[in-house]
């Protein structure tokens, strides 16, 4: 049968950068495995976004709101008390967490709604789970004055309630998605048959460097202000590039904005998934650790499947990383053995999150957590005068009723 | 010629147009699924769309999300899809589409995909979320026009893009019939049939259209104007009205019946 141009032209092996091709693959990772309702409008947002990407005046009024209205940058802080606790290798903690409503998700949902924006879009919708990128979404939404709705998994919504309550009151409309496990994979479930739906007038803000393509491309480079920063800051305050990267690892978007910058640097990076119960008991959220090849709610990646290509749920005590899929330019970096991918059980990421409440005076998103435990981990067994740069992502506030659920169990 | 472009000459020579009906493979149980799909085979469905139930069926409404979890719940794989098409196979010479998701696809593997379902006698595969910028790394190994990529164009589709759909197109085209999931409604006939006539300036391989159709005056209005009607989300509904119905089967049987009827 006649086949057109559809090949994959990509060689796998070749190298880690420059990725995606036109096609948005990342390797062989990437591309858009979406319904044909879908196709037009993701080719059309791959146009806007490389049209404004590369526009001077579109970077300069984001450059203007991640600054001034976002509190961009963020510190880059030795957390002296942490590392002297480790009794290694200094921590140094990327302060995302200080953002306005307090996580990373905010360089990305002001990069996209400005786009929606551009492009004339006056409705956004968004999946959630942990409710950062909810809320994150609702804030840019109330800001450029769009209609927002929010698809949240019931589960996520018991467990991250304060987020809940701060979306409504930013004027966005919180969708329960009640099917599968309540959680984030379900709620994007949701949000991608409503954009079926809605497409010719609603924008979709993805939250993660998932989905299909552009989105991984864009929302790397919306995040990769995350590591420019840290490369300025860390030259500035200790004269050189740190020696580590850490960075929890959900959909990845984070540990991205972080890394890329440094991705040609003789620098070691690691990203911290969860382990939820333990790897061993299939309860987990460890994508890259412990999953295999397969396609996702728009890309193909690494996932967590069972034989016959049916999804499996994920666990984590965090709901930012209880995902089952992770971005694809993650999936290539597995590969290539560029970034070390390491898994962290609830049990650890909730010691770290006391330590570092008790330690520093700074309660972090469990999320966090997870980076912070790797962190640790790396800091004991390296030299004081080894610099780890851990990706704070977001701040705790949002998870102290499930944390001190938990203490309570 | 193949299965699918023999039944679309029969039809044209009997001035009928085509009952494409869809159900979840497997839903309610397979037992019952097997006994509900002969019954659309023996009641006139002129093109059987069997599914393969999905995790996370992101393309679907409510009522095929729930038969697809049914059918998983029961045990339904895609193995068993294939098994269910080679035994009906043996009675019946209805074009049997697959219709899937990648995922189960790509677990299943392939070549191995494409050489199994050749050999149940299913005469092609429609997978929702493989457009055709993908297809590629389905299809390559494919050797001859016995099996068909059924391709989808949707109402956001543009012309310049129709047109790459539809010279790629075998067996038939799926034209959706609105922007939205399985199972919504409102029609609008008109929008239909001139989405259908751009279609068919760029090839002449049969367009059948499909979402959104569940009575059979929907059948006859687009009988009017297409080359055939899918119907999904109505079988599935009556499927869930009766599970617990020892005549299940011959109520689908009536059902099919009526839809054939309106395409005459
Ligand atoms: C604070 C925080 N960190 C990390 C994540 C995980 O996402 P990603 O891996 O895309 O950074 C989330 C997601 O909700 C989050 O809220």
């Amino acid at each position: 049968m006649s086949e057109n141009r559809a090949q994959n032209t990509q060689k796998p092996g070749t190298n880690i950068f420059g990725w995606p091709d036109q096609m948005g693959h990342f390797g062989t990772y990437g591309g858009r495995y979406v319904a044909e309702t879908l196709m037009p409008a993701l080719l059309e947002l791959d146009t806007a976004y490389r049209k404004y990407v590369l526009d001077e005046s579109f970077q300069k009024e984001l450059y203007g709101l991640l600054k001034d209205f976002a509190g961009r940058p963020t510190p880059l802080y030795h957390a002296e008390r942490l590392s002297k606790k480790t009794a290694g290798g200094a921590i140094y903690l990327k302060r995302e967490d200080l953002l306005h409503t307090g996580a990373h998700k905010i360089n990305n949902t002001l990069g996209q709604s400005l786009l929606a924006k551009h492009m004339g879009k006056t409705k956004v919708i968004a999946e959630t789970g942990a409710g950062q990128h909810g809320v994150a979404t609702a804030t840019a939404a109330a800001f450029f004055g769009m209609e927002c709705k929010i698809f949240m998994g019931t589960e996520d919504i018991r467990r991250q309630a304060p987020n809940v309550n701060r979306m409504k009151l930013l004027g966005a409309e919180v969708i329960p998605v009640e099917s599968g496990t309540g959680t984030l994979k379900d709620a994007m479930n949701e949000a991608m048959r409503y954009w079926v739906s809605t497409v010719r007038d609603t924008f979709y803000v993805i939250g993660s460097v998932a989905g299909p393509h552009p989105y991984p491309a864009m929302v790397r480079d919306f995040q990769k202000v995350i590591g420019e920063e840290t490369r300025r800051q860390a030259t500035e305050q200790i004269g050189r590039l740190p020696d580590h990267l850490v960075a929890c690892v959900g959909g990845g978007s984070n540990a991205m904005g972080l890394f890329y910058p440094f991705l040609n640097e003789s620098i070691r990076m690691t990203g911290a998934e969860a382990a939820g119960r333990g790897i061993e008991t299939g309860k987990h959220a460890a994508t890259l650790c412990a999953g295999t090849l397969g396609v996702l709610h728009g890309s193909k990646s690494y996932l967590l499947q069972d034989e016959y290509g049916q999804i499996k749920e994920a666990h984590s005590v965090s709901a930012g990383l209880d995902y089952p899929g992770v971005g694809p330019e993650h999936s290539l970096f597995k590969d290539f053995g560029r970034v070390e991918y390491v898994s962290i059980t609830d049990s650890r990421a909730l010691e770290a999150f006391e330590v570092l409440c008790r330690t520093e005076g700074i309660i972090p998103a469990l999320e966090s957590a997870h980076a912070l435990a790797a962190a640790m981990d790396i800091a004991a067994n390296t030299p004081a005068d080894y610099v780890i740069v851990v990706n704070l992502s977001g701040r705790g506030d949002k998870d102290l009723g499930i944390v001190e659920e938990v203490a309570g169990a | 010629m193949n299965r699918i472009e023999e039944k679309f000459k029969t039809l044209k020579d009997k001035k009928e147009k085509a009952l494409v009906g869809f159900v979840t493979a497997g839903d309610p149980d397979p037992e019952t699924s097997e006994s509900i799909v002969t019954a659309m085979c023996e009641n006139g469905v002129d093109i059987l769309e069997l599914g393969v139930p999905f995790s996370d069926p992101t393309a679907d409404g409510p009522v095929i999300q729930r038969s697809s979890a049914r059918a998983l719940k029961a045990g339904m794989r895609l193995a068993g899809v294939l098994e269910i098409t080679r035994r009906l196979r043996k009675s019946s010479e209805v074009p049997i589409i697959l219709f899937s998701y990648y995922n189960p696809i790509m677990a299943y593997g392939v070549d191995r995909f494409y050489k199994d379902s050749l050999s149940a006698g299913a005469d092609g595969v429609l997978v929702v979320d493989l457009p055709p910028e993908e297809s590629g790394e389905l299809t390559s190994g494919w050797k001859d026009d016995k099996f068909c990529l059924i391709r989808l164009a949707a109402p956001t589709t543009p012309e310049d893009r129709m047109r790459m759909i539809a010279q790629n197109a075998s067996g038939f085209l799926y034209m959706v019939s609105m922007t939205g999931v399985t199972g919504s409604g409102g029609l609008d006939t008109t929008e239909i049939g001139d989405y259908v006539e751009k279609l068919k300036r760029f090839t002449d391989v049969p367009v059948c259209v499909g979402f959104g159709i569940s009575t059979p005056s929907d059948v006859a209005a687009i009988s009017a104007i297409a080359d055939g009607v899918v119907i999904g989300s109505a079988f599935e509904r009556t499927i869930e009205e009766n599970i617990e119905n020892p005549d299940i089967a011959s109520i689908i049987g009536k059902q099919t019946q009526a839809y054939k009827d309106a395409t005459r």
